[in-house]
């Protein structure tokens, strides 16, 4: 479980969070939306510990990271898996040394081990035979599930995932957000996902956090969040030709 | 304003690189690749341009001696001088800072824009440690690719001086060895040493505190080319006037 607690941070003197306090559940995949420039990617850079806070505090399971010393933070972040919205995978490795990547730098695994786990991990994600490709040599889809495979191989507590399916074919999306939520049930993790994709939050919200200009201004689950009267709600979820309709026939069923 | 920054933002960017060290076995793995991208790879070049310049140093002398009293072997004397104390350690070096320096920054450069640094930072890895170290260390064997280009250099104003006619091998070899100061070769890898070192952690600074896209991986390569080469060059001054002169 994470815990934010009035989370505020600045650049310059442009206030993007603007006191933010939410809990994320343990075992669920909980979605971070809003428009773009509300703020969403700065909480979860502030929840990694890229940002830096200037007031409030971010608990990981009842322990706050401001309170945590260098070493107790460098032991949170080899809990943590993240998969960023262009991958981020390492150019210069292969798929395999990619995902091998954290097993090398925090496990003294001999090798066959790891090369075990990294079969296993690219299975689970439906990615075989890609081992010594590189990255570059795959699409944008399997990139995405390189990464995901490479953000759960060391079983981490924590999975955080930055637009994981900006650039996608609905149907590659919509396979990344079901994976993302299997995931999440398996390995019984935390998991925090940013996007202002519709479908994901229909598809795997089940714990759903609007900001608007640096404010979190609703909480729900996916199924509330149809059913809200919050105008904050509609007007970001009603914005879309497909779901005003939706609404229209919502509203005419009563 | 900005330059005091940017000063300090490399003083403590150079604090963090010797810090937090990354697993030695990964280490171990950077440090042969980077020597392989930024030394290795270098040889070529370096080989070619020392080789016609030492011979384009032998001919130019030549050709200015037209006074009788001047014997031959000023032209071995004169290549061995201009390649050892500033054409192997200074010109090359700024040839580095195009080819290696824009590659470090564009490389780095990439990663941050394709949020691999951020990666490595959200892992609880020093990316400036993992990043920047091993490319110091490479580039600590960079003395050896000065010591070829001397080789070259004195090797091409040889080849050039003796087969276009303009002296004997006897009188070039003469020359070559004539008053010999081994305190100069200690100041030109004294300063090798100083450039490498530049070399590895001012392109670096530029690749890994750009912003934005693709176009500013390649304002940022173009700025780590300028300023690697003006610091080289101050470098060279200060260090000259330092341990040359009397």
């Amino acid at each position: 479980m994470i815990k934010v607690e009035d989370v505020h941070k600045s650049f310059g003197d442009e206030e993007i969070l603007k006191g933010i306090t939410t809990e994320f559940d343990k075992g669920k995949t909980n979605l971070i939306i809003g428009q773009s420039g509300s703020g969403k990617t700065v909480l979860l850079k502030c929840l990694i510990g890229l940002f830096k806070p200037e007031q409030g505090r971010i608990y990981y399971e009842d322990k706050a990271i401001q309170d945590m010393d260098d070493e107790q933070q460098r032991k949170l972040r080899e809990e943590i898996g993240m998969l960023f919205q262009g991958g981020a995978l390492f150019d210069s490795m292969n798929i395999e040394e990619n995902v091998m990547f954290p097993l090398r730098m925090f496990t003294k695994q001999k090798k066959a081990d790891m090369v075990a786990r990294v079969n296993e991990v690219l299975k689970r994600v439906n990615l075989e035979n890609v081992n010594k490709k590189f990255p570059a040599e795959i699409s944008g889809g399997m990139q995405k599930r390189v990464s995901i495979a490479r953000a759960i191989v060391n079983k981490p507590k924590f999975l955080f995932c930055d637009e994981p399916n900006s650039g996608l074919d609905p149907k590659t999306a919509t396979l990344i957000d079901t994976l993302i939520q299997e995931i999440t049930h398996e390995y019984d993790i935390t998991t925090v996902v940013v996007t202002h994709d519709m479908n994901s939050v229909m598809e795997i919200g089940e714990k759903v956090v609007l900001l608007k200009h640096g404010k979190l201004v609703w909480q729900g689950t996916n199924q509330e969040i149809f059913k809200t009267d919050n105008e904050d709600v509609t007007s970001f979820v009603y914005s879309s030709d497909l779901f005003k309709k939706i609404r229209e026939v919502q509203l005419k069923e009563g | 304003m900005k330059y005091l920054q940017d000063i300090g933002s490399y003083f403590l960017m150079l604090k963090r690189v010797f810090t937090g060290f990354t697993k030695t076995s990964v280490l171990k793995h950077l440090i042969f690749k980077e020597i392989n991208d930024l030394i290795i790879s270098s040889l070529g070049i370096v080989a070619f341009i020392s080789f016609f310049v030492g011979g384009v140093v032998a001919i130019q002398t030549a050709l200015n001696m037209d006074n009788p009293i001047i014997p031959d072997s000023l032209i071995g004397f004169a290549t061995r001088q201009s390649v050892i104390l500033e054409f192997a350690p200074t010109f090359i070096s700024i040839i580095m800072a195009g080819k290696v320096g824009s590659f470090i920054t564009s490389s780095i450069g990439s990663m941050r824009v394709t949020e691999q640094i951020d990666a490595l930072e959200v892992m609880g890895i020093n990316s400036l440690n993992y990043l920047v170290f091993p490319k110091i260390v490479a580039l600590m064997f960079y003395p050896f690719v000065i010591v070829l280009s001397m080789f070259l250099g004195i090797l091409g104003g040889w080849v050039a001086g003796v087969y276009g006619g303009f002296t004997s091998s006897s009188d070039f070899i003469a020359g070559v060895q004539e008053d010999f100061i081994p305190y100069q070769l200690f100041y030109a890898f004294f300063k090798t040493f100083v450039f490498a070192f530049i070399l590895a952690t001012v392109p670096s600074w530029q690749g890994f505190y750009m912003k934005g896209g693709a176009l500013e991986v390649g304002k940022a390569s173009t700025n780590s080319f300028v300023w690697t080469s003006v610091l080289i060059i101050a470098a060279n001054y200060i260090i000259t006037q330092l341990l040359l002169s009397s």
